[in-house]
């Protein structure tokens, strides 16, 4: 065997952002070796650009919040594509989570007797985000960062995963390189887990940070896991647009659920036009309701800037193509406005938003105390990924593990902000816990010479093309490809047009050719992305494809309505023998009885 | 849009020299998008540490026309157009290349610091009540994005490397979040007298000035600490008081 740098764990966690973390800690509590990969250094995942709030029924503010609400909430919000189990277990335990994360040093927003205080969220019936200004996704990984760090975890900082090794079925370990110096690691583990986050990358405009390359979505669908609801990209309606260099940066649903409002340039509540039937009974008839809810009326209903993301994006993009948008191709969110309503509202507003604030003063000249903002929609999360176990996390494969963004289940056809924290915590829990149960009942797996040898050889075949194809070229044309083809409103033709282009550009990127040497080498790295990023936005097309419908964060020009056939099952994608991607439906489960009769009572 | 010149230290492990690019720079540009638009179309192999190009995370730190700054919140409108733009590492850690250096050691320096230790819970629930007011002053120090920009700009750290004997003002930050903690108990007091050097800063306030997060890391956390410190080990009152209730000041 060739010589690499050899690391042995009992498991083995690739990721640290919040489910990657809470997943390290408490495999860690179990006794077992655990080793963190991270491709960044500690405490720069991207979890740490959340802002709103980490969405949990503990009925701080409005005690008629209970799990059952939160379960059907986000049950509705997924269009009841998601999956049940996960959906229940996310909404019972996500408390329990927050009070962990306190426990460890998170000092959330207080109510005035004390306790966390909760806020008012897209999709949420009442206010359920615990927070910390707009900061929470900072508190939540620094806390978790700073408690991780006590408990004899091996952390490899900078390094990057670009194949998971199995022997026969199960998990074996993982292949990858450090950023630093460019060698090769071998980590043995006996389970591993992925927590790599989403596939932001793929699209030109998007609020993910550079690491959101879809690395677990690829590396676990090239080990046979399956993947499924890939159709399934959100996009949140508010990113910045202006200045161009800024444009998809993330604005926070927060920003509305503290009663700011969306107006087209002639100055209207656009989102008052259109409100979906499933929303009817929950959404405020008049200006005024909406502007009581958010301060805590507890008889008024939300303001329909607080209706789902995918719908609110929708509308967005409906205003700027029938021109009304603002100068620059989006609509104005005005937090400005509550000046009428409040005496100390610039006070008040920097004290809320502090990082939304300091982000439009320091980025755009703009300063949101005094006027509005100019948002658009912007690629935020993925709802598909690999399919889990709803109580363990476990794949197809045998010991491997997925949690969090890169795992599907939870948030069905579209995820209401707020349950992304959640998710992480309650997700990452398990799957730590099983991880390192799995990992107590197995011995290490044994590694294939083979294997290795032709991940070695892929990753190093940059160096010796002398190719014309540059890697951040190839990644910016994919990224257009994505956007305008694959985004926010889809059609067969566009969709068969970028599947053409994608093929296209997987060839380029057997071309591309990177100089220098393999120390700190962005360029090779960036070569190295393309085939995750390649592999994640042809199934995420395919799958879109695939539904011929409208649902949650999925939306057909050619087939604008929903189709309840299309309701009662998932897509799954694998990989066939063949290297071929093999699409198939898979039929939900039915509901039991007793969560039936809880979504019937929350109508 | 209008044509700019950088200089981009070029190295590795503290060789190398400034190399000069020119390129386009269009409205709103910070200085992360033009090294990112030199690396796409210049110098692919530029090594840069980035991550959420939103001031949030804290990766992109350098050193911009002499100034420690996060590269993604510099806009190019706020430097002199008609000159070069240099660009060089963070001074005060190792150099690695380019414009990355090894930052491990604040890693290493934060294990050091006792952990956050919690108080019994309020409530049978096990929660706590702590009022509004009182996690104001603690959650200025939990802004703190880890960009170490303070820590290179200390000259404890930069000009005379002691790292061995102090823990830099990001790290007295963070002590500070924990002694002040509404929840803490810990002690960390003689620790931050000894071990952690908090007598070897002279309270110059540098870091606080290149904070992005703009907080008041001289005022509001170090010298604090220094009074806890005086009070316990220079001021024989307390020392007699403490050594006989062993409380913590």
């Amino acid at each position: 065997m060739a010589e690499y740098i050899t690391h042995e764990h009992d498991v083995l966690i690739i990721g640290a952002g919040g489910a990657g973390l809470r997943a390290a800690v408490e495999a860690s509590a179990a006794g077992v070796k655990v080793a963190v990969i991270t491709k960044s250094l500690l405490g720069k995942a991207h979890t740490v650009m959340a802002e709103g709030g980490i969405a949990a029924a503990m009925g701080n503010v409005d005690d008629r919040d209970s799990w059952r609400v939160h379960f059907s909430d986000t049950m509705r919000g997924g269009q009841y594509l998601n999956n049940w189990r996960m959906a229940e277990l996310h909404a019972k335990e996500a408390p329990a989570r927050v009070r962990e994360l306190e426990a460890w040093g998170a000092l959330f927003d207080r109510t005035n007797d004390g306790r966390i205080l909760q806020r008012n969220f897209g999709g949420h019936r009442y206010p359920r985000l615990a927070h910390v200004g707009d900061r929470t996704g900072l508190e939540m990984i620094r806390t978790l960062q700073d408690h991780g760090i006590h408990l004899g975890l091996d952390v490899f900082m900078e390094h990057t995963v670009t194949r998971l090794l199995k022997e026969g079925n199960r998990i074996a370990g993982a292949f990858g390189y450090d950023r630093e110096r460019g060698r090769f690691h071998l980590f043995r583990a006996k389970a591993v887990v992925l927590a790599t986050g989403g596939i932001g990358r793929a699209f030109k405009i998007t609020s993910n940070s550079w690491e959101y390359t879809g690395d677990g979505h690829a590396l676990a669908y090239d080990a046979g896991a399956t993947l499924m609801d890939m159709e399934f990209v959100q996009f949140h309606p508010t990113g910045m647009i202006w200045p161009p260099s800024v444009r998809g940066i993330l604005v926070t649903e927060g920003v509305r659920g503290e009663g700011g409002v969306l107006r087209n340039r002639n100055g209207e509540r656009f989102m008052f036009k259109d409100i979906p039937p499933l929303y009817v009974n929950q959404t405020a008839s008049s200006e005024e309701e909406g502007w009581r809810y958010t301060q805590g009326d507890k008889n008024a209903k939300r303001p329909p800037e607080l209706l789902t993301r995918d719908h609110v994006a929708r509308c967005i993009r409906r205003e700027v193509r029938e021109e009304r948008g603002s100068p620059h191709g989006g609509v104005f969110l005005d937090i400005a406005w509550i000046k009428e309503k409040l005496p100390n509202a610039p006070e008040h507003i920097k004290k809320k938003l502090p990082s939304m604030y300091h982000q439009f003063k320091q980025l755009a000249d703009i300063d949101i105390t005094q006027e509005p903002m100019e948002v658009g929609p912007t690629t935020h999360y993925m709802m598909g990924g690999v399919r889990v176990d709803a109580d363990s996390q476990m794949s197809d494969v045998p010991g491997l593990f997925a949690a969090g963004e890169c795992a599907a289940g939870l948030h069905g056809a579209n995820r209401l902000g707020g349950n992304s924290l959640s998710d992480l915590l309650v997700f990452g829990k398990r799957a730590g816990e099983y991880a390192a149960a799995f990992a107590k009942e197995h011995s290490l797996g044994a590694v294939n010479t083979f294997e290795l040898e032709s991940a070695e050889k892929s990753a190093l075949r940059p160096f010796e093309g002398n190719g014309p194809e540059n890697p951040y070229a190839v990644q910016h044309t994919l990224q257009d490809v994505m956007q305008d083809l694959v985004g926010i409103v889809r059609q067969e033709g566009e969709m068969r047009q970028a599947l053409e282009r994608i093929r296209e550009l997987k060839a380029a990127s057997q071309r591309v050719t990177v100089g220098g040497n393999r120390e700190y080498n962005n360029g090779w790295h960036t070569a190295l992305d393309l085939h995750n990023l390649l592999t994640v936005a042809e199934i995420v097309t395919q799958a879109a494809l695939e539904r011929k419908e409208s649902r949650g964060a999925h939306f057909r020009d050619d087939f604008p309505a929903k189709d309840e056939k299309f309701g009662t099952f998932n897509f799954v994608v694998r990989k066939g023998p063949d290297g071929s991607m093999q699409f198939a439906r898979e039929p939900i489960a039915p509901m039991p009885q007793e969560l039936k009769q809880v979504i019937e009572e929350m109508k | 849009m209008a044509t700019a010149t950088f200089r981009i230290w070029r190295g590795e492990k503290g060789q190398g020299k400034f190399q000069e690019y020119k390129t386009e720079v269009a409205t709103g540009m910070v200085v992360l998008d033009v090294v990112h638009q030199i690396q796409a179309e210049q110098a692919p192999d530029l090594a840069v540490r980035w991550n959420c190009k939103a001031g949030k995370c804290g990766s992109c730190s350098a050193e911009i026309n002499g100034m420690p700054k996060l590269m993604c919140m510099t806009r190019m409108s706020t430097l002199p157009g008609d000159q070069p733009v240099t660009i060089q590492p963070m001074k005060a850690f190792p150099h690695v290349k380019d414009l990355v250096t090894d930052v491990s050691w604040n890693y290493e320096v934060k294990k050091r610091i006792p952990k956050f230790q919690p108080r019994r819970p309020d409530a049978e629930d096990g929660t706590w009540r702590i009022a509004p007011k009182d996690v104001e002053r603690v959650q200025e120090f939990r802004k703190c994005i880890e960009c170490y920009l303070c820590q290179d700009v200390c000259h404890v750290l930069r000009e005379h490397n002691m790292h061995d004997q102090f823990i830099g003002p990001r790290f007295l930050v963070y002590a500070a979040a924990l002694e002040m903690h509404p929840l803490d108990v810990g002690d960390r007091v003689g620790e931050l007298r000894k071990e952690f050097g908090i007598g070897l800063c002279n309270i110059t306030k540098c870091c606080t000035k290149v904070c992005p997060e703009g907080i008041t890391i001289t005022d509001n956390a170090i010298i604090p600490l220094k009074e806890r410190v005086v009070d316990r080990f220079f001021d024989p009152l307390t020392k007699l008081f403490r050594i006989f209730s062993n409380s913590k000041t």
